[in-house]
């Protein structure tokens, strides 16, 4: 018999693997190493080898077809019970969070007791699919049942059927790239290319500072030789930063590979668990996974930016715990693009899009920049896809922790118009 | 009546001649025709802090349905979002090619000499970006309203602005100054509507007052004058004629008023008759009832220098253009035939600002006619009346068309627009004045000249 009411969902502790740059360090590892590297630390860490959790929960965004069963392979492999149930998550960009979520949401309603939830990404050792007109023809043969219409589909090969499908990162419905599609935000928003840059180099800085004070110390397992994220330039500068050209949005865009997150390798998972759990097991609790939302927007016709989601959860988050935007004291936005933080605070702030698209008597007011990010952020660490939540879980945990009585929000956009917010809190005071 | 000059320099060839040899490139105007909208683009509106014409204007522009931007922050953007605006953002240094079809800035928030800044903040950025035909409005309060020096040396620093930026925006584009009384935010639809629109093509570099409206009305904006009767003298033939038929367009039962020779009218009349007024009012009376509006159009000229002017010119010319006026006006107003929220609009002129040489008989009739809004406008408020004028510049007409041709170029190009208006609209600013919506138009005189250099 569950409980009556919702428990507690206490955050014990995250790790990652360092996050690497595309082709780089964690070129020939594949997913399924990385979630399973990951996972292995925190069960070094939380002293789980052998035990049955109630669930892992993890996914990826760009994912080979063999790994259907990416989670369950990367429990078995690990070294945890090989009786813990696992499944894929995957809601693009926010699949960390939202594995986070649906691991709570189990934990809270006493369906289970402890749980991992995480991801993995790389778009180094990336699924290619054939060509599609060459798959049409394999699948023909394949279902020809005489050697003439085996003979017919063969005579179909064409030499440029060798050419590949490779993933795009571009929204099957416009066709734009997500920088594109954030480019006609930062304009229709009025975002320079200064205040991106400066947001860029903090979050560097930031990250950088955070390695100095071993901030990620009991958060990150080395792999394959790296100890830090590889993207992390700690002598990044805005005077630095303004020497790129632009990438995306024309000649006179304002986004550049500086203040946009590069394609990155890397993996993430988050320990959860019931109060009772922890306690039993003697592990602190970290902070508690308080509240999430998930929201989506109408990119293709609806005339709303790709990326600005978060913007539209984030008020009914907070309306649903009676708080206000101001009333945290770490807000961990995912630095998608550093126009797509921008274009949020700003939105935010804005009385007309407070009013006549979220709907609200006023607007939900400016954040202390000084709050925003302070461990650094995806435009540092980088950002495979599916490992950014459950980074940002694990450090925002540890934080909160620092900090007894604190409270924090995450903010999380992703691909096909949507994003997840969460709340945190620390111990109290 | 037709301006070949300007015909030309819109041909291919001619053109690129004009244009290398820097002669007057006139622009073509854009002039409204029923079905427009208001304003046909992105409008840009801005606001000073502190000010208080911000959220009306914005309620304005939600109900013409016009795509709105302001910059992010700031009352602009506040009043947009309480009137419902999913207005865009603007930042000059991203907007790129962004252009604008109007720039509305409130400046009524500004007090000090210093706070004039904010003209410069919100202009700078934005003013090359005005589309050809484009609008420029400032809105301020009057000088004479202002609460104190410092406040009233400001708003009054405003004019210079706006008559610098008339000039500077080119290409048929227009820049007005609106001084708005305190207590009248609400009365400035029927004038901004104008001044946004192509019905104010020729009009520009204007100051214009409202106040308090004498009598308020709701309008079908596309028939205002729906159900009013307007009667117009001298409507036989050029602006006048126009005048009549905007007025019909608009929705007005029009009394075409003119001189029995000049054939077709409804009511042949003589104004400078001694039984004219009587006439007139008998007519009113009895075919109507009363009288929404009337339009003292008829004029004449009569010129010649002073020491050779005969009294008979100077009397005739006096006569038709000031004090026939003054006896209609009279009988109207004795008679209780001018209905409630009714109007006089009449028709000054530039000469009457400016003075021209060879026109002392009509430029003192002109400036009487300016002279007779200012007197009268208080007055006819407490009767809920309004007079206002207009004072065209050089209008393409039959009058016109007889001035000699060195004249006649110089009428025509010595202005912000290279050319002369076309009756058309002299006829839209009088239709404005006469709107039951312009009860806070009241006193006012206001040039149809595009920014003429002659007294401005």
């Amino acid at each position: 018999m569950p409980p009556t009411a919702p428990r507690r969902v206490a955050v014990l502790g995250g790790n990652r693997i360092p996050f690497a740059r595309s082709n780089g360090a964690y070129a020939a590892a594949s997913n399924q190493d990385m979630l399973t590297t990951a996972i292995d630390g925190l069960v070094e860490r939380f002293g789980l080898e052998g035990e049955r959790l109630g669930e892992v929960a993890a996914g990826a965004v760009l994912k080979h077809s063999r790994d259907f069963n990416l989670a369950r392979e990367a429990v078995l492999g690990s070294r945890l019970a090989p009786d813990t149930p696992a499944y894929d998550v995957q809601q693009a960009c926010g699949t960390g969070l939202e594995a986070v979520a649906l691991v709570a949401n189990k934990i809270a309603l006493g369906q289970i007791d402890v749980a991992i939830a995480g991801g993995v990404d790389t778009t180094s050792d990336a699924p290619i699919a054939v060509n599609e007109d060459l798959r049409e023809i394999l699948l023909e043969l394949n279902r020809a049942r005489t050697n003439a219409e085996r003979l017919k589909a063969v005579a179909k090969l064409r030499p440029w059927h060798i050419t590949p499908e490779i993933p795009r990162n571009a929204e099957p419905r416009t066709g734009m790239s997500m920088g594109d599609h954030t480019a006609l935000t930062a304009r229709e928003w009025g975002i320079t290319r200064a205040e991106q840059d400066e947001l860029a180099a903090r979050s560097h800085q930031n990250l950088a500072a955070a390695y100095d004070r071993g901030f990620f110390d009991d958060l990150i397992t080395p792999y394959l030789g790296l100890e830090r994220d590889q993207n992390l330039r700690a002598d990044s500068s805005v005077e630095k930063l303004a020497k790129l050209k632009p990438a995306f949005g024309g000649e006179d865009g304002t986004m550049t590979a500086g203040n946009s997150t590069p394609l990155t390798d890397g993996a993430s998972v988050v320990l959860l668990a019931s109060e009772e759990w922890a306690r039993e097991h003697g592990h602190e609790i970290l902070a508690t996974f308080v509240d999430h939302e998930t929201a989506a927007v109408d990119y293709v016709d609806g005339g709303e930016g790709l990326l600005m989601a978060p913007s539209y959860a984030m008020p009914r988050l907070l309306e649903r715990n009676g708080l206000k935007l101001q009333d945290f004291d770490f807000y961990e936005i995912h630095e998608a693009f550093a126009a797509q933080v921008l274009a949020t605070l700003k939105a935010w702030e804005d009385p007309v899009f407070c009013k006549q698209r979220l709907g609200l008597d006023a607007p939900l007011g400016s954040i202390d920049s000084d709050r925003l990010n302070v461990n650094g952020g995806s435009l540092g660490a980088g950002h495979p896809f599916a490992a950014t939540g459950g980074r940002i879980v694990g450090s925002l945990a540890k934080m909160l922790h620092e900090r007894p009585g604190s409270r924090g929000v995450i903010s999380i956009c992703a691909a096909g118009g949507q994003g997840i917010v969460a709340i945190m809190e620390g111990p109290q005071a | 009546m037709s301006d070949r000059y300007a015909q030309i320099t819109r041909l291919p060839v001619a053109g690129q001649l004009v244009k290398n040899l820097g002669l007057p490139q006139p622009p073509e105007l854009e002039r409204w025709e029923p079905g427009m909208p208001v304003v046909d683009g992105p409008v840009l509106l801005g606001a000073a802090a502190g000010g208080r014409l911000a959220p009306p204007v914005a309620r304005l522009l939600a109900a013409i349905g016009a795509e709105v931007h302001t910059e992010l922050g700031g009352e602009a953007r506040a009043a947009a979002a309480d009137a419902g605006l999913d207005a865009k953002v603007f930042n000059g240094e991203t907007a790129g090619e962004q252009r604008f079809k109007a720039l509305v800035f409130d400046a009524s928030g500004i007090t000090t000499s210093d706070g004039l800044a904010a003209l410069h903040a919100f202009f700078s950025p934005a003013i090359r970006r005005v589309s050809p035909s484009g609008r420029v409005i400032v809105l301020g309060t009057p000088p004479e309203d202002a609460g104190d020096p410092r406040e009233a040396t400001a708003q009054r620093a405003l004019e210079g602005f706006e008559r610098s930026v008339a000039k500077e925006v080119k290409r048929g584009a227009t820049a007005q100054l609106v001084y708005v009384r305190p207590g009248a935010e609400g009365a400035i639809e029927s004038t901004l509507r104008f001044l946004l629109s192509p019905k104010s093509a020729y009009v520009s570099a204007q100051v214009i007052r409202i106040a308090k409206p004498v009598a308020t009305a709701t309008v079908d904006w596309e028939r205002p004058l729906d159900g009013k009767v307007a009667a117009v003298t001298g409507a036989s033939r050029g602006i006048g004629a126009a005048i009549a038929e905007v007025l019909e367009r608009d929705g007005a039962t029009v009394i075409r008023i003119d001189v029995p020779q000049a054939g077709s009218s409804d009511l042949p009349l003589d104004v400078t008759a001694d039984d004219a007024p009587q006439q007139l009012a008998a007519y009113v009376s009895d075919h109507h009832g009363g009288l929404d509006a009337i339009v003292h159009n008829a004029g004449i000229t009569r010129d010649k220098t002073l020491g050779r002017m005969r009294p008979d010119q100077w009397a005739s010319v006096l006569d038709v253009n000031l004090a026939s006026q003054e006896r209609m006006n009279d009988a109207l107003l004795d008679g209780g035939l001018l209905r409630a929220n009714g109007r006089i609009v009449t028709v000054s002129s530039i000469s009457g600002i400016a003075g021209n040489a060879g026109q002392t008989n009509y430029a003192t009739s002109k400036a009487g006619v300016a002279g007779m809004v200012a007197a009268w406008a208080p007055v006819l408020a407490k009767r809920k009346l309004t007079i206002n004028a207009v004072a065209p510049g050089f209008i393409e007409t039959q009058m016109t068309a007889r001035v000699p041709f060195a004249l006649r170029e110089a009428g025509r190009r010595m202005n912000s627009m290279s050319q002369g208006g076309l009756p058309v609209d002299v006829a839209e600013a009088i239709a404005w004045f006469a709107s039951p919506a312009s009860g806070g138009v009241n006193g006012n005189v206001v040039r149809v000249c595009g920014q003429s250099l002659l007294g401005a």
